[in-house]
């Protein structure tokens, strides 16, 4: 869990106001950010629920309830320690006291305040509008009210034939009532579809049953003597018969409280807001979505463009570069029975444009597409059958590598063609609402080793909004998995078919935070409900250690069941030795001791009669401890100061540095202080297998920088970054990934690079095997890390932030633990006894292990004969 | 464990010649993790408990390296049967029948073992 900040004075408090589907993006976008960790985060949500899939709305009548329906885990508002009050609006804003009042009195000063309240469906002012059996059609409770008066009434008529009438129209008759559009346009979706897409679109409405009142206003709504809808007035002089009425003719921007306080609004309303989605009234303000005036002077009412806005908010108020420059309408309606769907220039504004027309009147068919004179697709309307929207959509702005008309020819008309999503060039976006590239979507299958839609959909989030991408997005992973070939079992170990990189991907995309629940939901068939292997078992409670803050699981590997998966020096936090005794490796930050500190360490090795010796790593080595001596000595360490070096664990082990430019006549930066910050930063990261560094204060190179998975060279501007060093028996010279950084970049680069490691990485793989391994090498490691090719370098920053955030000294809190202590002793029966076969023997004024008295077990005992 | 509520008061008994010997509450063992016993002849044993509640007992010496560790050493199934891996090198036994899964001429001692 994380904790929340303390709501002090020095705490910066971003105040969210709507809690919409664009509020909740923007909170997910400041959590990926690790802003949660550093703020205190505030959400006013007037509605009755938290954010909720507004898109989806219209799913609720055929089953989706409203639970199905919330976007918000409530998991993600605790761990990121999000205050949210449901039910409870933004009444007031004080710009000049940087305040917010909620309705329930609670005042709340904020550093930063992000409106997001979206739209209000705008009701004509026509006479009784407010009837008893009028309706809007915008939130769960209007369908929750909608649903309970039509269960006494028998017709509905809709006002308004857009996208949202139509959906409306198309709900209420599948509440059993006979149902009627009236349009004031002379087509139904005007925005959307021109005049032959209209006439299409009419006959498939009509044939659904719903009757269709184009060109025609509505002038008053007529009531019985209780105040009840009986009917409505049309601008023709007839009058409709009707129980209900659901407006739905357009929304308007909440800009009330902006205007309130005095903000900036649009002439036609929405907060006037520039690329940064920040008010131009006031720098601390910031507007997204459906309430917000684009600094391209448009209102956008769909959730796409909301949630780039959300990401450029939270990325500029993370003080990241990020712009918000307009987007593109495209829309598929998702009604059932008819297929609608227009994208980019679907009118043909552009200057000298052609178009391309197949329509059949008869079979409700029209298919336009919008040309431009060298052949780049600019847009079009697809009527009756959006099969090729996808793709289409996904080819404008670029020439198809076929004859336009083939792509809207019907299947067995002659020159149609099938043109697969995979002739589309990786820069494609395939999914619109979450703007992710085809690019993305391919390495989802070929890097992260996705092989089915779900995991490609928790991976990049492309197909997780509107779902009219998920057919090409399937096709994509298809075509991806065959061109790799033939499957072979790549497993991690008899229990999993996956690979550690894999259960990786599972069980941070699940937030899986047990080893028996992965293995029991994706252990291989005859493993599920076993007790797993000594392969996985570690290499499963490694992945959950590195992520544990994001998962929900614990920081301490000896909790619950983590301990039991934890390798055997890893359960004991000290390294075994050949006689069954341990060696005890305090952390010594950068190599850098203190004389007070020598002293401690020397009066306990002295005290418990321990074997001391410089490591090659920097530190000292404290040798003969006894299992139960374990508590005893650290007691003294932790009292002192001391951490655990993790000199057992599959994590950081030290950072060495030289003497650098304090000392040094040529050192041009001060090494030891970037060792001490980069041992401090990255110690207890558990990863696939030991992480080494240095640090040299110049170019001589004293710390052996380049022989460690990252080493770090003092340069006359900066530091130069080198990965993938290696010692041991195959040693590596590192490769250079960056030069003349800043501290704050360097400490960036070597966030995403161990967290890209630790993602991909087998188990056991240095990183100087696995940036051999990897396809691309060292160029695609730098293509990912610098130049942030998969999108995933917040995500990677945010993990090692949460890591960071949430690190704790695990042998601190073991020896404050008496039932973690009960392990700590040589015999369960006999706690006081020690081990007779744990001995030592003088050599060099210390001690070392009495090797002899290991063959003792080779004794027999009479009546124990071994079977 | 779903074993654990109704046997708090449970002891782990271990059979010598013909006797069982009480070693420890059952709760003293962690599902997947060993303890080390020590026996009256001197003699030291590793015991095991699995995620199922099955009960094993070996001899805690490490053949291989001679010391008295593999009650340390991280268990888990192979082909259905439960071994123990040591944690000096490695090597893996099988908690039912002692027998060494990496080396065949490698049997350690086992032990009958009944929680009561
Ligand atoms: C204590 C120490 C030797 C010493 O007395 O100086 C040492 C001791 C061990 N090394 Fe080492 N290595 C030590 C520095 C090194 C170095 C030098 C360095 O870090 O600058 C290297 C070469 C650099 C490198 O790793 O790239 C080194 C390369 C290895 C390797 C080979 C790694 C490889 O990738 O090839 C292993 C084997 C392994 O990890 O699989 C290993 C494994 C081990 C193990 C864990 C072997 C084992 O399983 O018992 C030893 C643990 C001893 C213990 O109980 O603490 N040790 N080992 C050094 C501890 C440094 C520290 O303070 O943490
Ligand atoms: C039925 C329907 C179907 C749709 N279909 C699609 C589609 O297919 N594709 C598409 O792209 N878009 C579609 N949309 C539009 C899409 O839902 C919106 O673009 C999107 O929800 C906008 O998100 P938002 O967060 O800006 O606003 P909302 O989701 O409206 O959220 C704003 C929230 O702020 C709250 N609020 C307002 N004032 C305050 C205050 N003072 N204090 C606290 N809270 C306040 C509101 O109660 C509301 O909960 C559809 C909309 C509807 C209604
Ligand atoms: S690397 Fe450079 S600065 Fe560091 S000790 Fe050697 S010579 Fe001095
Ligand atoms: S285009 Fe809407 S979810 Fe992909």
């Amino acid at each position: 869990m994380t904790a929340t900040p303390e709501a002090t004075e020095a705490t910066p408090t971003i105040v969210l106001v709507g809690h919409g589907m664009v509020g909740q993006r923007f909170l997910e976008a400041l959590a990926e950010r690790g802003m949660t960790a550093t703020h205190r985060v505030v959400v006013l949500c007037e509605e009755p629920r938290p954010a909720y899939d507004r898109v989806a709305l219209t799913s609720y009548f055929s089953g989706k309830t409203p639970e199905d329906l919330s976007m918000t885990d409530m998991e993600f508002i605790e761990t990121h320690g999000i205050e949210l009050y449901v039910g409870d609006p933004a009444v007031a804003v004080d710009r000049e006291a940087k305040k917010v009042t909620a309705r329930s009195g609670q005042v709340f000063d904020y550093e930063t305040l992000v409106l997001a309240t979206g739209s209000y469906p705008f009701v004509p002012p026509v006479p009784n509008k407010d009837a008893q059996g009028c309706f809007v059609y915008r939130t769960i409770e209007d369908l929750l009210a909608i649903e309970e008066y039509a269960k006494t009434r028998t017709t509905g008529a809709v006002v308004g034939g857009g996208l949202l009438g139509l959906e409306a129209a198309g709900a209420l008759k599948g509440l059993g009532l006979t149902s009627h559009i009236v349009e004031f346009a002379p087509r139904l979706m005007p925005v959307q579809v021109d005049e032959g897409g209209g006439a299409a679109l009419l006959r498939t409405i009509e044939e659904m049953g719903l009757s269709v009142h184009t060109g025609v206003g509505t002038q008053e709504i007529v009531v019985d003597a209780e105040g009840a809808v009986t009917g409505m007035k049309l601008s023709d002089g007839s009058e409709l018969a009707t129980d209900l009425v659901v407006f739905s003719a357009g929304v308007r921007p909440r800009d009330q409280l902006a205007r309130d306080c005095g903000l900036t609004v649009g002439e036609r309303g929405g907060i006037t807001v520039d690329e940064q989605c920040r008010t131009v009234s006031d720098p601390h303000v910031f507007a997204i979505g459906e309430c917000a005036l684009a600094s391209d002077g448009r209102v956008y009412g769909l959730v796409a463009p909301g949630y780039e806005q959300a990401e450029t908010a939270a990325a500029t108020i993370a003080s990241d570069e990020a712009a918000f420059l307009g987007a593109d309408l495209s829309t598929k309606l998702k009604l059932l029975g008819v297929d609608v769907a227009s994208f980019g220039d679907a009118h043909g504004a552009t200057a000298d444009c052609l178009d391309v027309v197949y329509s059949d009147s008869r079979a409700g068919l029209y298919k336009k597409l919008v040309i431009g004179r060298d052949g780049t697709l600019l847009g079009g309307i697809l009527v009756g059958d959006a099969e090729a929207y996808g793709t289409l959509k996904a080819f404008t702005g670029s020439v198809p590598p076929v004859k336009p008309e083939s792509l809207v020819l019907p299947a067995g008309a002659g020159e149609s063609v099938q043109l697969g999503p995979t002739a589309l060039p990786d820069d494609a976006i395939i999914c619109s609402c979450n703007n992710v590239r085809k690019g993305t979507i391919r390495a989802a299958v070929t890097d992260h080793q996705c092989t089915t839609v779900p995991e490609v959909k928790k991976c990049t989030k492309a197909g997780t909004t509107c779902g009219s991408c998920v057919k090409v997005l399937g096709q994509l992973v298809t075509a991806e998995l065959e061109a790799s070939g033939v499957e072979v079992d790549k497993g991690l170990c008899g229990c999993f078919s996956q690979t550690r990189e894999e259960l990786y991907e599972i069980v941070l995309a699940l937030r899986i935070n047990t080893y028996q629940d992965l293995l029991d939901r994706y252990g291989r068939d005859g493993a599920k409900g076993g007790d797993g292997c000594e392969i996985c078992k570690p290499a499963v409670g490694s992945i959950i250690a590195s992520l544990a803050p994001t998962i929900g699981a614990s920081n301490y590997v000896l909790d619950g069941e983590q301990a039991s998966l934890q390798d055997s020096n890893d359960h004991f936090l000290a390294n075994i030795q050949k006689n069954g005794s341990y060696s005890v490796v305090p952390r010594i930050p950068g190599g850098e001791i203190t004389p007070e500190g020598l002293i401690v360490i020397g009066e306990i090795a002295r005290d418990f009669g321990l074997y001391t010796k410089i490591t090659g790593g920097q530190r000292i080595d404290m040798f003969g401890a006894r299992v139960e001596q374990l508590p005893l000595i650290w007691t003294r360490l932790v009292d002192a100061g001391f951490e655990s070096g993790h000199a057992y664990g599959k994590s950081l082990r030290t950072v060495k540095s030289c003497v650098g430019q304090t000392w040094c006549r040529y050192g041009v930066q001060d090494s030891v202080r970037m060792a001490i910050d980069l041992e401090l930063r990255y110690r207890g990261l558990r990863s696939p297998h030991k992480l080494k560094s240095a640090v040299s204060g110049c170019a001589r190179e004293c710390a052996e920088a380049q022989s460690k998975d990252f080493g770090v060279i003092a340069t006359a501007s900066g530091w130069n970054l080198y990965v993938g060093g290696n010692g041991g028996a195959t040693p590596r010279h590192a490769d250079l990934l960056a030069q003349d950084l800043s501290d704050a970049e360097l400490i960036k680069l070597i966030d995403r690079f161990l967290m890209f490691y630790i993602r991909t990485a087998d188990r056991l793989e240095r990183t100087s095997t696995w940036l051999e391994r990897i396809p691309g090498g060292l160029d695609h490691v730098r293509d990912v890390v610098v130049e942030d090719s998969l999108g995933i370098c917040e995500e990677l920053e945010s993990l090692m932030t949460a890591h960071v955030a949430h690190y704790a000294d695990e042998w601190a809190t073991t020896i404050n633990d008496p039932e973690k202590l009960a392990r700590f002793v040589s015999f369960v029966n006999a706690p006081d006894t020690p081990d007779p076969v744990v001995g030592f023997v003088p050599e060099r004024e210390q001690i070392k292990p009495d090797l002899p008295l290991l063959t003792i077990g080779h004794r027999p005992l009479e009546g124990s004969a071994q079977r | 464990m779903t074993l654990a509520p109704e046997t708090t008061d449970l002891k782990v008994e271990l059979r010598l010649n013909d006797d069982w010997f009480a070693i420890c509450e059952l709760a003293r063992l962690l599902p997947g993790r060993g303890v080390a016993a020590l026996l009256p002849d001197g003699r030291q044993a590793a015991l095991f408990r699995d995620r199922a509640g099955n009960l094993y007992a070996v001899d805690n010496r490490d053949p291989f390296g001679g010391a008295a560790v593999l009650s340390r050493g991280l268990t888990g199934t192979h082909q259905g049967r439960p071994f123990v891996a040591s944690p000096l090198l490695k090597q893996r036994f099988d908690l039912e029948t002692g027998q060494c899964l990496d080396d065949e001429s490698v049997r350690i001692t086992t032990y009958a073992v009944r929680a009561a």
